[in-house]
C-alpha cells in the first residue's frame, strides 16, 4: 500500500497545500487502493474513478493558478449511497433503486463539491439504512477490514471500511440509530452523529425523519472536525436546520487538555449483556479522561431503558410513511407491469420484490404503530418516551459537560450471526439510540482493541449544539491513545494483509 | 393477544407490500416478539408526559414565496420506468374518478 | 335506473343534513412546500422539483405565504386561529400523490370554530366553520384508451404532477340543519359567499371550472322527529354553484326514494354528472380507510403570535353585508339595480370590473344583461364565462374612446369569449374599428340622402326624429362599423 494512504486528511491537505502532493497523485492512490480492496470488502458500490480524476485535476489547476481553496480542497472523500448524487447512482442498498440516478444533488454533497473534495464513489449500506451490520444491502454485505469474517458495523458499514481500510481518507454518513458510530466503533474508526439539525438532511434519503442526520466518517478527530466544518451549517432546504454559526471544532479537536470538564458515566449504559473487553476498554478509556484533567461522576439516566423499545417504534413507524414512495410509478422498480395489471397491483409486487426482508418488516411494524387504535398505545407513547429521555439528557447535563458509554455492547460480530434475530441485533445500538432520540450531539472514538484484536469504542455524547466538546474529548483521548501505542490503532491494519 | 397472520395480511394490504400467506405466518411471531419488547413504552408514557420536541426548539420555520427553478421535463422523468407524451405512464387505476 | 321520489313529497318526511367540504386552490405564487410555480396550463411536468416530485431525499419547507393566506381566511370566517398547530400526514397510496401520503393538517388545524352567514330570498342561515386547514394538492391523470377517457375501462394512465403541492385550503362545515326545502339553495349560496370571501381576500383565483375551488358535499336524511342523523354520502368535485345545488337536490331524492323502500343509504363516495344532474357511486366507504396520520416530523411546528394575527386581521376586507352597503351608496345605484347586480351572482364581478377603470353603470349593463345572457346560454356561471373583469373594462374602454360602437363591443366579447385574445386584438383580428375614415362616411351619408329625398325634406323641415331611418341605411351601408351618434350629427348637419 502506498504509505500516503495512512496518513489523515489534514496532513494531505497541507501537503497539497505545500505543492508536495496533487490531488489527483492521492485520488490516484485511492483509487488503486479501492480497486485492490473492494472485491474483497464489498465497501464501494459505485466508483467513478475518471469523474474523480477530472474533479481531482481541477482542483490541482485552482491551486495552480492561487485560488485560495478550502482546507479540505483535493481530499478524495466516499459518500454512503443513501445522498443523492447527480453523477452516481443512489441505491440505499436496495434494488427497489438500482441503478437510478437522482436528477439532483444532496446539499451535503453539493457542499463537499463546492469545498473542493473529491468525490470517488458511494459507499454500501444496509438496505435503506436499516440494519447494524451492512448485511441487509442488496448488493451483498460490506466486510470489515479487521476481519473479514466479521461485520463493519451498520447502517454505515461501507463508509466506515472505506475509511479504515485507507481507500478513502474521509467518508460521510448518516446516523438513524448508530448508522455512524457503531460502523466507527467496531472498525476503529472516528464516527460523529452532529445536533439534529447541524447538517442538512436535504437529499439524503429519509429513513425516519426525525431521527436521520448526516455525519462524518474519518481515521482522527481533526479530520472528522475539518469535514463537519465542510458539510455542516444552517440550509433553507431542511426545516430542521439550526441557523447558527458552526462552532471551530478543528481548534476543540486539538485542545490539550480537558481540565474542568465534567465527564458523566451513564450507569443505564454499561453491565449485563456487554463484552468484558469492552467494558475493559472503556473503563481504561475513562482514566484516561481522568488522567487529562476531567472530573469524572457517575449519572442516572433511568429512561434510558426505555429508549431501545420507544426508538423500534418511532423509526419504522416514520419510515413505513417515508419508504411510501418507492411504488415504481415514478423512478426506481416497477415489477409485473404487464399491461393488464393495475396499478395497485403492480405497487404491491414492485415493494414486494423491491423491499428485502428487515424493510418489509419494519414497514409492517412502523404501519401498525401508526394505525388506527394502536397509535396512542404505540407511536404516541414513544413519543413520551423520547421526552423522558430529552429529560434525563437535560439533567444529567446540568452537571456534566459531556457523558460517556461503550458505543456498541460488543465487538464486531460475525456475518450472519445475527441475521435471524432481529432483536439481537437491534441491541447494537442500545448505546447510540438515546442521543438520536433527543437529538443531542454524540460521537465514537477508537478506545483500544479486545483480546481478539478487534476494535472497541468509547461514546461521548454532548447537549445539542456543543459538537465541539465531542471533539475536544475525542482529541485528547486520541492522542494519550496514540501515545500508549506508539501511533495510531489503524496503523496495525495498515501493516495488515486483509484477505478471506 | 398479539399480531396474527391475518393482520399481517391486513398490515401488508395497508402498506402495498404483496405477502405471501406463509410470509405472513412467518412474520406474525417476528413481529410478536419485537412487539412484546417494546409494549413497555406505554406503560412509562402516563397522560402528563409532554411529547418530544426538536432538540433546539424550532417554530414557523418559512420559506418567502418566491419561484424557484424547475427541473426540466427531462430531468423529472429521468427515472420513470414508462413515460409517454412528457408524462408519467402508469398502469390502469382502479378506484374513484 | 336509479329511483328518486318528488322533492316536495320527501320533505314531508325528511329533515336534510349537509356538510360542505370546498378546496380552495390559493393563488400563491410558489407551491405549498417548494418553490415551483402555481401556474395553471404549463407543459405536463415543467413546473416540479425533486421536493412536489416526492423524489427521495427531497424535504418540504413551508410558504409562508400560504400560512398567512390560511390565517386571512380563517379570520374571514370568523374562526379561532390555533396559537400553536402542526401538518399531519395523512398516508395513503395514489398514483397522484407523489410521496403516497398528502401533507395536511388532521387534529390541529389552523382555524377553527367560524361561521358565516348566507342569505337566501332574504332569510339569514348561519353556517357553522369546523375547521379551515393547509395541505397541498396532487397531480393530474388522463386515462387513456378504453372507450370512455373514464377511469373505468382505462388501458392506462398518464401523469402530470405540474399541480401537485399547490397549496389548498380545505374548509369544513358542520352539519347544516334547518334549512329544509332550501337546503341545496343554502349550499349554494354558501359556496358562492366563500368564493365572494375568497376572491375579496385576494387569496384564490377561485375559478371553478378550472378547479381552484372545488366543492364535495355530505348529504344525509334524518326522518322528521328524529334526533339521529342518516347515513352520508360524499358527492365529490361538485364543479360549479349550480352542479352544487342539483347534486344536493338530487340526493335528497335519490336518498328519500331508498329510505321509503325501507333499505338503508350505502355510506360512499359519489360523482355528479353535469350532463343528466344525477350522482353515481365511487369508491365504497363501508371499510374505513385507515390513513394512519402522524406529525409530519419534517416540519416544524406553525405557531403564529398574536401580533402576527392582528396584523393579518387589520388587513381582512370588510364584512360581506357592510361592503355591499357600501358599493351600493357608492355607485349610487337604486335597490333594485344593486339588487339585480347580488342575484346574477356578478358583484365581485362588476366591482373588479371598476376597478380595473369602468363606470359603475358600464360594468353593471355588461355583466347584468349581455354576459348574463351569454353565461344563461352556455348553461355555466357568469364568473365561469372565459372573460376577465379587467377584459370587461377594456371593452368598455374602447367604447369610451369611440373605437366602437355598442353593437361591435358585443361582438368583442364574443370575440375573447371564443378565446381570440384580449378585446384590442379581437377588434384587430376582426376588422371591428369604427370608420373614422370622414371621407367614406360623407359619402354614405351623401348618397342615402340623394335616394331618400322624401326622408331628407321632412328633415329639412323640422322633423329631426325622421334621421333615425337615414341613420339606420347610413350604418348598413358601413356594414356596422361606424359610430351613430356622429353619423346622426352628419346628416342633421348637411340637412339643417
Amino acid at each position: 500500500m502506498d504509505p500516503l494512504l495512512t496518513k489523515p486528511a489534514h496532513e494531505l491537505a497541507a501537503l497539497m497545500a505545500d505543492g508536495a502532493l496533487t490531488s489527483e497523485d492521492l485520488t490516484r492512490a485511492c483509487l488503486a487502493r479501492i480497486e485492490e480492496l473492494n472485491p474483497t470488502l464489498n465497501v464501494f458500490l459505485s466508483v467513478d474513478a475518471e469523474a474523480a480524476l477530472e474533479a481531482a485535476r481541477g482542483i490541482d489547476a485552482r491551486r495552480a493558478a492561487g485560488e485560495q481553496l478550502g482546507p479540505l480542497a483535493g481530499i478524495p472523500v466516499g459518500v454512503k449511497d443513501n445522498f443523492c448524487t447527480t453523477d452516481h447512482p443512489t441505491t440505499c442498498g436496495s434494488r427497489m433503486l438500482d441503478g437510478w440516478i437522482p436528477p439532483y444533488d444532496a446539499t451535503v454533497v453539493a457542499r463537499l463539491r463546492d469545498a473542493g473534495l473529491v468525490i470517488v464513489g458511494k459507499t454500501n449500506m444496509d438496505e435503506f439504512a436499516m440494519g447494524s451490520s451492512t448485511e441487509t444491502s442488496f448488493f451483498g454485505p460490506t466486510r470489515n477490514p479487521w476481519d473479514p469474517d466479521r461485520i463493519p458495523g451498520g447502517s454505515g458499514g461501507g463508509s466506515a471500511a472505506a475509511v479504515a481500510s485507507f481507500m478513502v481518507p474521509l467518508a460521510v454518513g448518516s446516523d438513524t440509530g448508530g448508522s455512524i458510530r457503531q460502523p466507527g466503533s467496531v472498525t476503529g474508526t472516528v464516527g460523529v452523529k452532529p445536533t439534529y439539525g447541524g447538517v442538512s438532511r436535504y437529499g439524503l434519503v429519509a429513513m425516519a425523519s426525525s431521527l436521520d442526520q448526516p455525519g462524518p466518517c474519518a481515521r482522527t478527530a481533526l479530520d472528522a472536525a475539518l469535514l463537519q466544518q465542510v458539510i455542516g451549517g444552517y440550509d433553507g432546504h431542511d426545516s430542521a436546520s439550526i441557523n447558527r454559526p458552526v462552532a471551530d471544532l478543528a481548534a476543540a479537536a486539538t485542545a490539550q487538555d480537558l481540565a474542568g470538564l465534567r465527564v458523566g458515566v451513564v450507569t443505564e449504559l454499561g453491565g449485563e449483556g456487554y463484552e468484558p473487553d469492552v467494558l475493559a476498554r472503556f473503563t481504561e478509556a475513562v482514566d484516561l479522561l481522568r488522567a487529562a484533567g476531567a472530573e469524572v461522576v457517575e449519572v442516572s439516566c433511568p429512561a434510558f431503558r426505555y429508549a431501545l423499545p420507544a426508538y423500534y417504534l418511532i423509526q419504522p413507524a416514520e419510515l413505513s410513511s417515508n419508504l411510501a414512495r418507492f411504488d415504481g410509478m415514478r423512478y426506481g422498480l416497477r415489477a409485473g407491469d404487464d399491461g393488464v395489471r393495475s396499478a395497485e397491483e403492480v405497487m404491491n409486487l414492485t415493494r414486494d420484490e423491491g423491499f428485502g426482508k428487515e424493510a418489509k418488516r419494519r414497514i409492517i411494524i412502523g404501519t401498525y404503530a401508526l394505525s388506527a387504535g394502536y397509535y396512542d398505545a404505540y407511536y404516541g407513547s414513544a413519543q413520551k418516551v423520547r421526552s423522558l429521555i430529552q429529560a434525563d439528557f437535560d439533567r444529567a447535563f446540568e452537571s456534566c459537560d459531556v457523558l460517556v458509554s461503550p458505543t456498541t455492547p460488543t465487538v464486531a460480530f460475525r456475518i450472519g450471526e445475527r441475521t435471524a434475530d432481529p432483536m439481537a441485533m437491534y441491541m447494537a445500538d442500545l448505546c447510540t439510540i438515546p442521543s438520536n432520540m433527543a437529538g443531542n450531539a454524540s460521537a465514537s472514538f477508537p478506545a483500544g482493541l479486545s483480546s481478539d484484536g478487534l476494535p472497541v469504542g468509547l461514546q461521548v455524547m454532548a447537549p445539542p449544539m456543543e459538537d465541539a466538546r465531542l471533539y475536544r474529548v475525542g482529541g485528547v483521548v486520541e492522542r494519550a491513545l496514540d501515545e500508549r501505542w506508539g501511533g495510531p490503532l489503524l496503523a496495525r491494519l495498515a501493516d495488515k494483509e486483509i484477505a478471506r | 393477544m398479539g399480531i396474527t397472520a391475518d393482520d399481517v395480511a391486513r398490515l401488508g394490504a395497508l402498506a402495498r407490500i404483496r405477502l405471501t400467506e406463509q410470509e405472513c405466518h412467518d412474520l406474525a411471531p417476528e413481529l410478536n416478539v419485537i412487539l412484546d419488547s417494546v409494549r413497555s413504552v406505554s406503560e412509562v408514557a402516563g397522560p402528563d408526559v409532554p411529547m418530544a420536541t426538536h432538540a433546539i426548539p424550532l417554530t414557523n420555520v418559512f420559506r418567502d414565496d418566491v419561484v424557484t427553478p424547475s427541473l426540466t421535463q427531462d430531468q423529472a422523468l429521468s427515472g420513470a420506468p414508462d413515460q409517454e407524451d412528457g408524462r408519467f405512464r402508469v398502469p390502469q387505476i382502479l378506484g374513484e374518478e | 335506473m336509479t329511483e328518486t321520489i318528488p322533492y316536495d313529497d320527501l320533505l314531508t318526511r325528511y329533515e336534510p343534513v349537509l356538510g360542505l367540504e370546498v378546496h380552495v386552490e390559493l393563488n400563491t405564487n410558489s407551491k405549498m412546500f417548494c418553490g415551483c410555480p402555481t401556474t395553471f396550463g404549463g407543459d405536463p411536468n415543467t413546473q416540479v422539483c425533486p421536493v412536489c416530485l416526492g423524489l427521495p431525499g427531497s424535504l418540504p419547507v413551508i410558504n409562508g405565504k400560504a400560512v398567512e393566506s390560511a390565517i386571512r381566511i380563517g379570520l374571514a370566517l370568523n374562526c379561532r386561529i390555533a396559537q400553536w398547530c402542526r401538518m399531519a400526514r395523512k398516508n395513503y397510496f395514489y398514483p397522484d400523490m407523489t410521496k403516497n401520503f398528502q401533507t395536511s393538517q388532521y387534529d390541529e388545524p389552523i382555524a377553527f370554530d367560524g361561521w358565516v352567514d348566507v342569505e337566501v330570498d332574504g332569510e339569514t342561515y348561519r353556517v357553522e366553520i369546523e375547521r379551515a386547514h393547509m395541505e397541498e394538492d396532487a397531480g393530474k391523470a388522463l386515462h387513456m384508451g378504453g372507450a370512455t377517457g373514464r377511469i373505468h375501462g382505462a388501458d392506462y394512465s398518464l401523469i402530470d404532477y405540474n399541480r401537485a403541492g399547490v397549496p389548498l385550503i380545505e374548509i369544513v362545515t358542520r352539519p347544516v340543519r334547518g334549512a329544509g326545502a332550501k337546503a341545496p339553495e343554502v349550499a349554494r349560496a354558501y359556496v358562492a359567499h366563500l368564493r365572494d370571501l375568497l376572491r375579496a381576500l385576494g387569496v384564490s383565483d377561485v375559478r371553478m371550472e378550472q378547479g381552484s375551488l372545488r366543492c364535495d358535499a355530505n348529504v344525509s336524511l334524518m326522518p322528521i322527529g328524529s334526533d339521529v342523523l342518516g347515513t352520508r354520502t360524499e358527492t365529490k368535485n361538485v364543479n360549479s354553484l349550480r352542479s352544487v345545488e342539483r347534486a344536493i337536490r338530487y340526493e335528497m331524492t335519490r336518498q328519500a326514494a331508498i329510505l321509503d323502500g325501507g333499505a338503508r343509504v350505502k355510506q360512499e363516495t359519489r360523482h355528479f354528472h353535469e350532463s343528466d344532474g344525477t350522482t353515481s357511486p365511487g369508491r365504497s366507504k363501508e371499510e374505513a380507510e385507515d390513513y394512519r396520520y402522524f406529525a409530519e416530523p419534517d416540519l416544524m411546528p406553525i405557531a403564529p403570535s398574536r401580533e402576527w394575527v392582528e396584523e393579518l386581521r387589520a388587513t381582512l376586507p370588510e364584512p360581506p353585508a357592510e361592503h355591499r352597503r357600501r358599493l351600493q351608496t357608492d355607485w349610487g345605484f337604486s335597490d333594485i339595480d344593486f339588487g339585480s347586480i347580488v342575484s346574477s351572482g356578478a358583484l365581485g364581478l362588476v366591482e373588479a370590473t371598476v376597478a380595473a377603470g369602468a363606470t359603475p353603470a358600464a360594468a353593471r349593463k355588461w355583466w347584468v344583461t349581455e354576459l348574463a345572457r351569454r353565461a344563461n346560454e352556455a348553461g355555466v356561471e357568469l364568473d365561469e364565462l372565459p372573460i376577465t373583469p379587467a377584459q370587461v373594462a377594456a371593452v368598455q374602454g374602447l367604447v369610451d374612446a369611440g373605437k366602437v360602437n355598442d353593437k361591435l363591443a358585443r361582438q368583442v366579447i364574443e370575440g375573447v369569449l371564443a378565446g381570440e385574445g384580449e378585446p384590442a386584438a379581437v377588434v384587430a383580428a376582426r376588422g371591428l374599428a369604427v370608420v373614422s375614415d370622414e371621407g367614406a362616411l360623407t359619402v354614405a351619408v351623401d348618397e342615402v340622402i340623394a335616394a331618400n329625398p322624401d326622408v331628407a325634406a321632412k328633415i329639412r323641415d323640422g322633423k329631426v326624429a325622421a334621421a333615425g331611418a337615414l341613420i339606420g341605411q347610413v350604418m348598413k351601408a358601413m356594414k356596422g362599423q361606424a359610430d351613430a351618434g356622429k353619423v346622426r350629427e352628419m346628416i342633421l348637419a348637411k340637412l339643417t
